[in-house]
């Protein structure tokens, strides 16, 4: 049921003449919700302001929220919804404070005296526009939610693939957790201007925090290893633990003339001793 | 004797994961040694790897398993894909379609107890492998 154009404009009307007690009455609904968890004058001002909003878009006559005069409105929500994304309220509490309009709006009501028939079919298609409202500030929260997602995917991508210079010549990669093919691409890549900007003639990729090796594992660190050979370093597998030993032996993968070596310890103390040969 | 297990849907990288999550949890909870551990995780690994980059995604369940004598894990993994033509092909080691090792399907028979493969051309596979406690 939407709003038509005579609807909106009587509502625009409730909404301009009964704008103290309403938006008196729709922050206390909506202080109850959020258990003061923000401050009563901030929740006034921010539902003023909606108030006004959706005064105007439906003195626009605006029959549901898609439309040209409720832009503005639609740009408030979205905000509405950003901050409290932002400040990790639930998609309920910020529905809610959409909902709690309608019960202001009916109080408004009410207190004109008898509320008739036409008055509530007036209501019920003013109360499919508010709920379409409630809806929007659902998708926008879990859009703004879905970005601070990605970006902490991001983030977490760059944090977790450190290359560490261990000796002089000697970097070292630790991984920790999952090696999807994202993750692969972004340690080579890291590993291979390491190897260039330090002029490192030996790297040890270490294993250690890697849960499980399995084919897709071992080839994308077979490609990192080749890669870096093709550049003139070496590369040396450190934190082989022995169920992974025993895994990878199951498997039936082979790592050819690569060394490894059981912990980072050893791999370094094989890299020093490798140096130390070609300088005497 | 076997309880009912969880299904777990097999759409994209992260539902390899969540896998691989669910078979190390219900391993640790079934007191698979460590070693059994990284084995049935790794089988699970390359098995639900397969279902999503052959199969076109499916479905894994992981269950707990128990034969009166020992106890265990049994993993089902299921798709309705092109399935495998010529079986024996497909366990050669170092054979692939898809640009990988070739080490997965064979690699995962060796890994778990038993080991057990329904495929057709045309209507899909159905992978079932089981772990026992030692």
């Amino acid at each position: 049921m939407t709003l038509s154009a005579d609807e909106a404009a009587r509502f625009a009307v409730v909404l301009e003449d009964h704008q103290e007690a309403l938006v008196t009455f729709w922050t206390d609904r909506v202080a109850a919700t959020l258990r003061g968890r923000l401050s009563h004058a901030e929740l006034q001002r921010q539902n003023a302001e909606l108030r006004r909003g959706f005064q105007q878009a439906l003195a626009g006559s605006a029959q549901d929220l898609s439309g040209e005069a409720a832009t503005e409105l639609r740009a408030q929500l979205a905000e509405l919804s950003a901050t409290r994304a932002r400040q990790g309220f639930s998609t309920t509490e910020t529905a809610v404070s959409i909902f709690s309009l309608k019960d202001a709006v009916l109080a408004a009501l009410d207190t004109q005296g008898q509320v008739d028939a036409a008055t509530l079919r007036d209501y019920i298609a003013f109360s499919s526009f508010v709920d379409e409202a409630a809806l929007f500030t659902f998708d926008s929260y879990v859009r703004v939610r879905e970005e601070l997602i990605a970006d902490q995917a991001e983030q977490l991508l760059e944090l977790s693939t450190p290359v560490v210079k261990l000796w002089e010549g000697v970097v070292a990669v630790p991984l920790v957790g999952t090696l999807d093919s994202a993750r692969a691409q972004v340690v080579m890549e890291r590993l291979l201007q390491t190897l260039v900007d330090t002029g490192s003639p030996y790297a040890i990729i270490d294993i250690t925090g890697v849960p499980a090796v399995d084919t897709q594992v071992a080839q994308h660190i077979l490609k990192t290893v080749v890669a870096a050979r093709l550049m003139g370093a070496d590369c040396i597998i450190s934190g082989i633990r022995p169920q992974i030993a025993q895994t990878i032996v199951a498997l039936g993968i082979e790592f050819g003339d690569i060394a490894t070596k059981s912990s980072l310890a050893d791999a370094l103390r094989y890299v020093l001793t490798q140096t130390g040969k070609k300088a005497r | 004797m076997n309880e009912p297990g969880r299904r777990i849907e097999v759409a994209s990288d992260q539902d390899v994961v969540r896998v691989r999550q669910q078979v190390r949890t219900l391993a640790v909870a079934v007191k698979l040694s460590l070693v059994d551990q990284t084995k049935i995780v790794t089988a699970a690994s390359e098995l639900a790897r397969n279902t999503l980059v052959y199969g076109g995604g499916g479905w894994v369940e992981v269950a707990p398993a128990d034969n009166g004598r020992r106890k265990g894990i049994r993993i089902v993994f299921s798709d309705h894909g092109p399935g495998i033509a010529d079986l024996d092909l497909a366990f050669t080691d170092g054979y692939t379609t898809g640009g990988g090792l070739g080490l997965g399907l064979s690699g995962a028979r060796r890994l778990v107890d038993e080991f057990d493969i329904v495929t057709a051309v045309g209507e899909g596979t159905t992978i079932t492998v089981t772990k026992w406690c030692r």
